[in-house]
C-alpha cells in the first residue's frame, strides 16, 4: 500500500494542532466535551496502529490486544496511585512493562499460527478480567473496585483547560509514537517484518532471524497498545477490570478492519471509527428508548458485527485501502 | 471425602457441557478447518429463543427440541450465506468474520431481550433425582441429556449413509464430491449439527449460570481447552477433553481451597476459573498441540 500524502499529513497535523485554539471563537463547537472525545479516539488510533504492526505489518493476529491495553493502563494507575508518579513519566513505565509482556507472550506464539494465534490471544483476552482480579494484586490493582486516579493538570501555567491540555498531551504522543512507527516500516527491520509475513520461509532462508523479529513485534505492538491503555488510564481518571473484557480487544479489531490491515493511516481511521460509532450507538439507543418508546437496547456491536462481515466482502484492505483503489482505478480510466 | 466427591460429580457435570461445546467446535474445525469464535453466542441466542418459548408458555422440552431446531437452521443459513463465499480467504478474513459473528449474537440477544440476567428452570424433578451429597437433580440431569445426544450423534455418523457422507466430505472433499456426494450441502448440515449442539449445552448450562448475553463466554474458553486436550481434530476426544477438563477445573480450585485451609496461603481459587483455562489452551497448544488424541499433523511444504 502507498504511503500516505505528505502534503496532505501536514495539513491534517496543523489543523489538528489549532483546532482548540478556535474555542474563544465557536465556544459550543470545539467544547471541552468535543476535545475529549476527540482525545479518546486518538488513544483509540494509537491502540490500533499497535494491533496494526503485528496484525497488519508482521502476520501475526491477535484477538487479545486488551490484555496488553490492561497491562499499560494498569501500570500507570498503579504508578500514579503508589508511588505518586507525574501522569507522563507512566508512559516510558508501560511501554517498557508492555514491551516485556508482549516479548514474553510472543515466544509461545512462535509455535502458533493462524487460527491457534487467533485462538491463544482469544483465551488471553477471555481471562484478562480474572487475572486482573486476583486476589495477591489486589493490594495494588483495587480488586473489582479498580483505582481512581486525577485528570492530568495544565503545566507550566498554560492558559487551557484540562481537557485541552489532554487533548494536546495525546495528539503529542500520538504524533511521535506515528513518527517513529513510519520510521521503523521504512527501515531494513520493517522490511524484515512485512518479508515475515508475506512469505515466511523466504524470509527465513534469506537469513532474518524470524523468531527474534516475530518475538520483538509482538513486543513493539504490545507497548504501543499498552502506552494508549495508559493515555487511557489518566485520560478517564479510572480503572476497573471489568472494561479490559474481550470486547475491548474486539474494537481494536474492528478499528483495525475498518482503517486497513496493513496501513499506518488506516490505524487512525479506524481508531477514530469506532470510537465515534460507539457514541452515536449511545445516542441512538436512547432515541430508540425514549422517544419511539421501544425496549430496544440498540448496542454499536450490532452494527460493529454487521460491518466487520460486509467489510471482509466488500474492502478486504479497509476504508483507507478501498479509497486508495478506487483513488487507482480513477486515475486508470483518466489514461 | 464427601466434598471431594460432590467436586468430582459436579466437574463431570460441567464437563458434559464443555464436551458438548467442544465437539461442536470439533465438528467444524473437522469439516472446514475453521475455529468458531461464535460457538458460544450462538449457543446463548438459542438459549434465550427457548426461554422466550417458555415465557409463552411452552413446556420446557418442547421448547428446547424447537431451539435446537431453530439452531440447527440457523447454523445452515450461517454457513451457506455468510461463510460459503469465503472458502479460500485468508485467516485473518475468516477469524474476522466469526468475531463479527459474535458481536452480532451478542447485541442483538442484549436489544431483544436486555442484559439482565434471568433465572432459567431446571426440568428435573428435585427430590427424587440425583444422589444426595454427591451430585444435585440438575447435574445428574445435564450428564444424562449430554449423553443421550453425543450417542444420538455417534450413531448418526457411524450408522448412517448421511453420517457416512458427512464424514467422507469432511475427510476427503475432493474424493466425496467424485463418489457423488454434495459436499458443500454436507458442509452446511455438520454446521447446523454444531450449532444445534451448542444449543443443547446452552440450554442445559443455563439454569447453572444464569441467563444473560455473556454467560458462553467462559464456557467458550473452557470449551476450546477441551477441544485441545482431546485434539482438535478428534470428535471423541474433544468429548474425553471435555469430561477431563470438567473434573481439573474442579479439583484445582479444590486443591486450592484445601492448599489454603492447611497452609494459610491463598494460591489459586474459583476466581481463576478462566486462567486456568487459559494456561491449559496455551500449555497444550505450545508442548503437545496435538492433543491427547489427536493426530500429527505433518505438513508438506
Amino acid at each position: 500500500m502507498p504511503a500516505f500524502p505528505k502534503k496532505l499529513l501536514w495539513v491534517l497535523l496543523a489543523l489538528a494542532f489549532l483546532v482548540p485554539l478556535l474555542h474563544p471563537l465557536f465556544p459550543d463547537v470545539v467544547s471541552d466535551y468535543r476535545l475529549f472525545l476527540v482525545s479518546t479516539m486518538i488513544i483509540a488510533a494509537i491502540a490500533v496502529l499497535g494491533l496494526n504492526l503485528l496484525t497488519g505489518f508482521n502476520g501475526q493476529i491477535s484477538l487479545g490486544h486488551g490484555a496488553f491495553y490492561a497491562v499499560g493502563a494498569y501500570t500507570a494507575a498503579v504508578l500514579m496511585d503508589h508511588l505518586n508518579m507525574p501522569y507522563w513519566a507512566t508512559l516510558p513505565c508501560a511501554a517498557v512493562v508492555c514491551f516485556i509482556v508482549g516479548y514474553l507472550f510472543g515466544l509461545p506464539a512462535l509455535r502458533l499460527e493462524g487460527h491457534y494465534l487467533a485462538l491463544a490471544t482469544f483465551a488471553l483476552a477471555l481471562a484478562v478480567p480474572q487475572i486482573l482480579k486476583y486476589r495477591w494484586l489486589e493490594g495494588l490493582t483495587g480488586g473489582v473496585q479498580g483505582i481512581v486516579l486525577s485528570k492530568p493538570e495544565v503545566p507550566f501555567g498554560l492558559p487551557l483547560s484540562e481537557d485541552q491540555w489532554l487533548y494536546y498531551y495525546c495528539l503529542i504522543v500520538m504524533v511521535v509514537l506515528y513518527w517513529a512507527a513510519a520510521n521503523m516500516l521504512d527501515s531494513r527491520s520493517g522490511r524484515a517484518m512485512m518479508a515475515i509475513r508475506d512469505q515466511y520461509m523466504a524470509a527465513d532462508t534469506m537469513g532474518i532471524d524470524t523468531a527474534l523479529y516475530k518475538t520483538v513485534t509482538f513486543g513493539i505492538s504490545a507497548a504501543y497498545t499498552g502506552i494508549a491503555g495508559a493515555l487511557s488510564a489518566s485520560a478517564i481518571a479510572f480503572v476497573a477490570p471489568d472494561s479490559f473484557n474481550i470486547f475491548l480487544s474486539i474494537k481494536f479489531l474492528i478499528g483495525l478492519v475498518v482503517g486497513g490491515v496493513g496501513s499506518l493511516a488506516g490505524s487512525v481511521v479506524g481508531g477514530i471509527f469506532y470510537v465515534l460509532v460507539d457514541n452515536s450507538a449511545q445516542a441512538l439507543s436512547m432515541f430508540v428508548k425514549n422517544d419511539l418508546g421501544l425496549q430496544f437496547d440498540l448496542s454499536a456491536y450490532t452494527v460493529f458485527g454487521i460491518l466487520l462481515i460486509v467489510l471482509m466482502y466488500l474492502m478486504p484492505m479497509g476504508i483507507v485501502g478501498g479509497v486508495y483503489l478506487a483513488v487507482r482505478r480513477l486515475r486508470a480510466l483518466r489514461g | 471425602m464427601e466434598q471431594f466427591l460432590q467436586q468430582i460429580a459436579s466437574g463431570l457435570a460441567n464437563g458434559a457441557i464443555y464436551a458438548c461445546v467442544a465437539l461442536a467446535l470439533v465438528m467444524i474445525y473437522v469439516s472446514t478447518d475453521h475455529i468458531n469464535f461464535a460457538q458460544g453466542e450462538m449457543a446463548m441466542f438459542s438459549t434465550y429463543i427457548s426461554w422466550q418459548l417458555m415465557t409463552w408458555g411452552v413446556s420446557f422440552w418442547f421448547a428446547f427440541v424447537l431451539a435446537v431446531v431453530f439452531s440447527f437452521v440457523l447454523g445452515v443459513v450461517i454457513e451457506r450465506a455468510i461463510l460459503r463465499p469465503l472458502h479460500n480467504a485468508p485467516v485473518l478474513s475468516i477469524v474476522v468474520v466469526f468475531i463479527g459473528l459474535l458481536a452480532i449474537c451478542n447485541s442483538v440477544a442484549g436489544a431483544i431481550w436486555s442484559y439482565l440476567i434471568k433465572e432459567f428452570p431446571s426440568p428435573f424433578p428435585k427430590s427424587s433425582f440425583g444422589i444426595a451429597g454427591v451430585i444435585g437433580p440438575h447435574q445428574l440431569g445435564v450428564v444424562i441429556v449430554t449423553l443421550v445426544v453425543l450417542g444420538l450423534l455417534f450413531a448418526f455418523f457411524r450408522y448412517t449413509p448421511l453420517g457416512l457422507a458427512m464424514r467422507a466430505a469432511a475427510q476427503n472433499p475432493q474424493m466425496a464430491r467424485l463418489v457423488g456426494v454434495r459436499v458443500d450441502w454436507m458442509l452446511a448440515l455438520g454446521w447446523g449439527l454444531a450449532a444445534a449442539v451448542g444449543a443443547v449445552a446452552g440450554i442445559m448450562v443455563a439454569h447453572i449460570v444464569y441467563l444473560d448475553p455473556n454467560m458462553m463466554g467462559g464456557i467458550l474458553l473452557y470449551a476450546f481447552a477441551s477441544a485441545l486436550v482431546g485434539g482438535i481434530g478428534n470428535p471423541g476426544g474433544a468429548v474425553v477433553g471435555g469430561f477431563i477438563v470438567g473434573v481439573l477445573e474442579n479439583m484445582v480450585a479444590y486443591a486450592g481451597n484445601q492448599i489454603e485451609k492447611a497452609t494459610g496461603i491463598y494460591i489459586i481459587g474459583n476466581g481463576e476459573k478462566l486462567t486456568v483455562a487459559l494456561i491449559i489452551v496455551i500449555t497444550v497448544l505450545t508442548v503437545k498441540p496435538a492433543g491427547l488424541f489427536g493426530r500429527v499433523v505433518v505438513k508438506r511444504v
